[in-house]
C-alpha cells in the first residue's frame, strides 16, 4: 500500500500494488490499484476504498429524497431530485385514494411544490421511481431548505445517527435529510433553526475533518446557551 | 487592407547559450500556475496561466441531456467547446467559432474521453467549457491541463488525470513546450496528452517536419513535460481542499429550490 488511510487522494493516484481488492471509487489495473476521485483513502481489510469529497447524487433504491415538482403528466409527477436522472412519481404511488386523471392529480401537487419522497426504483437503464407510501413522506408545507453536497450526507447522518441524532436533540429541530443533498429543517425558535442552519453548513464544508461532531456539539451550546430548549417527538 | 500591428519576426529563435526567446532552456516548461475550484456555479472549474496563456475551464455534469438525441443509452456522452476570447490575441479575434476552434474542441474531447468514466453516467451528459482568454501558443495542451482538473473538480469517475505538453522544433533544435512566436516561425510542433501513470498517450499530433531521431526524442520530451505538469495538477487538486479547511467562507443565506 502506497498511501495511509485519510489521505487525500486524486484520481489515477497508485493506491496499493498486490492482492487487493477494488471497492468504492477505486479501479484494478493488472496488479495496480489506483483511485478514480478526489477524495479520502480507506481500506478495510484488502479492501480499498476512496470516500470522494465531491460527487453528483445517483439514486439508490430506499434512499429519502427532496424534490422538487417540475412537470404534470397524465398518470403522475416528474420531480427534480437534485441528480442526472429526473425522477418519476406516479400517481399510483401517493397515499392519496384519488388516483386518475389529469385533474385530480393537478389538485394534489403543483409544480413547484416540494416533496419529501422515498426511492422505489433505480437501475440506471431508466429513470428512478418514487413512492410516497411510508410514514412522515408527501408534500412540503414548511421548514427552511438548505442545499449541500450529496457526499456530505453520510457525515451529517453520522456513524449510526450519531451526529444527526445530537443534532436533533441539541437544537430541537425536526431534520429531514434528503440523500440528495437537501435538508430540510423545521423548528420551534427561531434562534435555534438559525443554529441548525450554521453547524448543517459548517458539516457540508467540513465533512472530512476530524473530531467534527465534538466541535458542532459545542458551537450548539454556545450559541444556545440559556435558550430554553423546547423538546419535542422528531416527525 | 494595411495591418494595424507588426509583429516583428525574429532573427533567431535560440541564441548561442542556447536560451529561448523567453528565456527558457530548450527542456524547460513556462512558469505554470494552476488554480482548482474557481467558479461558484459550475459543478467543476479549473483555471492555467502557463506562460502568458490563461484559460479557465468549467464543467456541467452529470446532467440530463438535451437533445433528447443524443442520449448514449451504455455511458455519459461528454461534450466539449474550446473557445478563444475576442481579446485573446494580438489582433481581434472575430467572437463566431471557427474552423480551428471546431476542431480544437474535437481534439481535446477525445483527449479526455478515455480517462473518464463514462460508463458509470449512462444516459447523461458531461459538458465542459474551455474558454481561452488570453492565448500565446500550446492553448490545445493548456486547455487539456484545465479541463481535466474541472473533471476531477466536478466530482466525476476518472480513470487518471490527462495531462498535455508540447514539444517541436525550433531553430533545428528540440524544444519543450513551444510558445506563440516558436510554434509560428519553428520547423516543427509536437503536442501530446496522456495519462501519465497508465503510461497512455490520448493525443498526438504533428504539424512541420520532422525526421524518425527527431520524433522520437520530441515524444520523450514531451511525455517528461506531461509527468511534470501531472505533479502540478496533484498539487492543485489536493490545495483546493486543504485551502478550504484553513479559510471559512462567509455564512450564505438559505438557498431555495434550483
Amino acid at each position: 500500500m502506497y498511501v495511509e488511510k485519510g489521505q487525500v487522494v486524486t484520481p489515477g493516484e497508485l493506491l496499493a500494488q498486490g492482492d487487493y481488492y477494488p471497492d468504492l471509487n477505486t479501479f484494478r489495473n493488472g496488479e495496480l490499484v489506483y483511485s478514480t476521485m478526489m477524495g479520502i483513502f480507506d481500506f478495510r481489510g484488502n479492501r480499498l476504498s476512496v470516500v470522494p469529497l465531491k460527487h453528483c447524487y445517483i439514486p439508490f433504491v430506499g434512499d429519502l429524497v427532496i424534490g422538487k415538482i417540475v412537470d404534470i403528466g397524465m398518470s403522475g409527477w416528474t420531480v427534480d431530485i437534485n441528480s442526472p436522472y429526473p425522477a418519476l412519481l406516479p400517481a399510483t404511488e401517493t397515499a392519496s385514494r384519488e388516483r386518475g386523471p389529469r385533474r385530480e392529480s393537478q389538485r394534489l401537487f403543483a409544480i413547484g411544490d416540494l416533496v419529501k419522497a422515498k426511492v422505489l426504483a433505480f437501475d440506471r437503464t431508466r429513470d428512478p421511481l418514487l413512492t410516497l407510501r411510508d410514514r412522515g413522506l408527501g408534500k412540503v408545507t414548511q421548514g427552511r431548505m438548505i442545499r449541500i453536497s450529496p457526499s456530505k450526507i453520510p457525515r451529517l447522518i453520522g456513524k449510526e445517527g450519531s451526529m444527526i441524532n445530537m443534532l436533533k436533540k441539541e437544537t430541537a429541530c425536526s431534520i429531514a435529510v434528503g440523500h440528495n443533498g437537501i435538508v430540510l429543517i423545521s423548528c420551534e425558535s427561531q434562534q435555534s433553526e438559525e443554529v441548525a442552519f450554521k453547524v448543517i453548513r459548517k458539516i457540508g464544508r467540513e465533512a472530512h475533518t476530524h473530531g467534527l461532531t465534538d466541535r458542532v456539539f459545542e458551537i450548539i451550546k454556545k450559541e444556545l446557551k440559556g435558550e430554553k430548549v423546547v423538546k419535542r417527538e422528531d416527525t | 487592407m494595411k495591418k494595424l500591428s507588426k509583429e516583428k519576426i525574429p532573427e533567431r529563435l535560440i541564441d548561442d547559450n542556447g536560451i529561448r526567446l523567453d528565456g527558457r532552456r530548450p527542456e524547460e516548461l513556462r512558469p505554470t500556475k494552476l488554480q482548482v475550484g474557481i467558479l461558484e456555479n459550475a459543478d467543476g472549474s479549473a483555471y492555467i496561466e502557463q506562460g502568458k496563456n490563461k484559460i479557465m475551464v468549467g464543467v456541467y455534469g452529470p446532467r440530463e441531456i438535451h437533445p433528447k438525441h443524443m442520449v448514449l443509452a451504455d455511458r455519459a456522452a461528454i461534450r466539449c467547446r474550446y473557445r478563444m476570447a475576442p481579446f485573446s490575441t494580438e489582433e481581434r479575434k472575430n467572437p463566431a467559432p471557427s474552423r480551428r476552434e471546431i476542431e480544437i474542441s474535437k481534439v481535446i474531447r477525445e483527449s479526455l474521453e478515455p480517462s473518464v468514466m463514462s460508463e458509470y453516467y449512462p444516459r447523461t451528459v458531461i459538458d465542459v467549457f474551455i474558454e481561452a482568454l488570453q492565448c500565446d501558443g500550446g492553448t490545445r495542451c493548456a486547455g487539456i491541463v484545465a479541463a481535466s482538473l474541472a473533471l476531477a473538480d466536478a466530482g466525476i469517475s476518472m480513470k487518471e488525470l490527462v495531462s498535455a505538453c508540447s514539444a517541436g522544433k525550433v531553430d533545428g533544435q528540440i524544444v519543450l513546450d513551444l510558445f506563440d512566436l516558436e510554434d509560428k516561425y519553428g520547423q516543427a510542433d509536437l503536442p501530446v496528452a496522456m495519462m501519465p501513470n497508465l503510461n497512455a498517450v490520448t493525443l498526438i499530433q504533428m504539424d512541420g517536419n520532422l525526421s524518425r531521431q527527431e520524433f522520437e526524442k520530441a515524444l520523450e520530451m514531451a511525455m517528461e513535460g506531461c509527468r511534470q505538469i501531472r505533479n502540478l495538477q496533484a498539487e492543485a487538486l489536493k490545495k483546493r481542499y486543504q485551502t478550504r479547511l484553513e479559510v471559512e467562507k462567509p455564512e450564505g443565506v438559505s438557498e431555495g429550490a434550483k
